[in-house]
C-alpha cells in the first residue's frame, strides 16, 4: 500500500541527483554522523544526569536548558539529512527491515524526548529518583535502537 | 617493510575470518559508528564548554571530572573496535588516503589534548567561570572540535574506494599518498 509512496520519493528530482552522484551520498552521509555526534553528547550529559552518573552538582533541569538548543539542532541536521539519504533510496529502504524499526523506534524517540522526558527534565532539581531514573533509561534505550537500526539498514538487504 | 607486515598479518586466520564473518564485521562497526554519540558526543561538549557556549555557569572542573570517565568508556570502545576493523584488512586501511588523514588527524587531536592538559588546565581551577574562558582553553577547544568532526567525516570516507590502490589509473599524487606500489 506505502509502496507507491516510496517509489514517488525515489523518483523524485533530489533523490534522483543524489543517487547519480558520485559524492553527494558521502557527503550527506558524513554530515548524518556529525550530527549524531552533537545529538549523542545533547542527549547522555542529560539522560546520564538523570540516571545519577553525571553532573551531579548542577540541577536536572539547569542541563536540560543548556543541552536543549543542541539537542534541537542535532536533531534538525539530522532530519535534514536523513530524509536526503532516504529519498535517494526510497525503494531499497521499503524492503529493508532496519529501516522500518527505524521508523517506528523514531517518532517514538521524538515524541518521548519532547513530552514525557522534557517535562520530567524541566521540573528535576538536584536529586534523581526512580521515574528521572526510567526516563533517561528509556531515552538512551530508545536512541541507541534508532542509531543502531540506522547503521544497519546499510548492511541488511 | 610495514607493508610485508600487514599482508602477513591480513593473511593471518583471523584476521580472514573476521573481514569473511557475517555478522561480526557489521557488529563491530556498529559498535564503532554508535560509540561516536557517547565518545565523541562527550568530547564535543567539553569543547563547547572551553569555547564557552553552553553550560557556562558549571566550572570547567566540573565538566571534565564528571564527563571524562565516559568519555575514557567511549574511547576504549572506539579504539578496540578500530584496531579490530582495521586487522581485519590491513593492507588496504594502510593504503587508503582518507585512513592516512585520519591518523594524522587523531595525532593532532592527541596532540592538543596533551598540550591543553599541560598547558592552561594545570590552573584550571583559577578561571572556574571565567568568560569567556582564557584564550588558550577556547584555541583547545576550536581545535579538538574540528579535529573530531575531520576525524569522523575522513572516517566515514574509508568505506569508498576512489582512491584504492586497485583501481588504476590514478594521479601520480593519489598514489604517491596512498603508498600505492605499482607494477611497471
Amino acid at each position: 500500500m506505502l509502496l507507491p509512496v516510496f517509489e514517488w520519493c525515489d523518483a523524485t528530482a533530489l533523490g534522483a541527483a543524489i543517487r547519480n552522484s558520485l559524492w553527494l551520498f558521502p557527503v550527506i552521509e558524513a554530515v548524518h554522523l556529525l550530527g549524531l555526534s552533537v545529538l549523542g553528547g545533547a542527549l547522555l550529559v542529560v539522560d546520564l544526569r538523570l540516571l545519577g552518573l553525571g553532573l551531579k552538582k548542577q540541577t536536572i533541569a539547569e542541563l536540560a536548558a543548556q543541552m536543549r538548543p543542541w539537542l534541537l539542532g542535532a536533531v534538525l541536521v539530522m532530519g535534514a539529512t536523513g530524509l536526503l539519504l532516504f529519498l535517494s533510496e526510497a525503494v531499497k529502504c521499503y524492503y529493508n527491515n532496519a529501516f522500518w524499526l527505524k521508523i517506528w523506534t523514531l517518532p517514538a524517540a521524538l515524541l518521548f524526548s519532547f513530552t514525557v522526558r522534557a517535562r520530567v527534565a524541566s521540573a528535576g532539581g538536584l536529586h534523581t529518583s526512580l521515574p528521572t531514573r526510567l526516563v533517561g533509561a528509556i531515552s538512551i534505550a530508545l536512541w541507541f535502537t534508532v542509531a543502531a537500526a540506522g547503521r544497519w539498514i546499510g548492511f541488511s538487504g | 617493510m610495514i607493508l610485508n607486515f600487514l599482508e602477513w598479518l591480513g593473511n593471518t586466520s583471523g584476521s580472514i575470518s573476521l573481514l569473511e564473518s557475517l555478522y561480526v564485521w557489521p557488529l563491530l562497526e556498529s559498535a564503532h559508528v554508535l560509540s561516536l554519540g557517547l565518545f565523541v558526543g562527550t568530547v564535543v561538549m567539553n569543547d563547547l564548554r572551553l569555547l564557552g557556549w553552553t553550560m557556562q555557569s558549571i566550572p570547567v572542573s566540573e565538566i571534565t571530572r564528571r564527563l571524562l570517565p565516559w568519555t575514557r568508556m567511549g574511547f576504549t570502545v572506539m579504539v578496540i573496535t578500530g584496531l579490530l576493523i582495521f586487522y581485519s584488512n590491513p593492507v588496504r586501511y594502510y593504503q587508503n588516503i582518507f585512513f592516512r588523514v585520519k591518523v594524522l588527524l587523531l595525532i593532532v587531536a592527541g596532540l592538543n589534548a596533551f598540550v591543553f592538559h599541560r598547558g592552561v588546565h594545570q590552573r584550571v581551577l583559577e578561571w572556574p567561570l571565567e568568560t569567556p574562558p582564557p584564550h588558550q582553553a577556547r584555541v583547545a577547544g576550536a581545535v579538538s572540535l574540528v579535529a573530531w568532526a575531520l576525524i569522523v567525516v575522513t572516517g566515514r570516507m574509508i568505506a569508498y574506494n576512489w582512491f584504492d590502490c586497485s583501481i588504476q589509473p590514478q594521479p601520480d599524487w593519489v598514489n604517491w599518498a596512498a603508498g600505492c606500489v605499482i607494477q611497471p
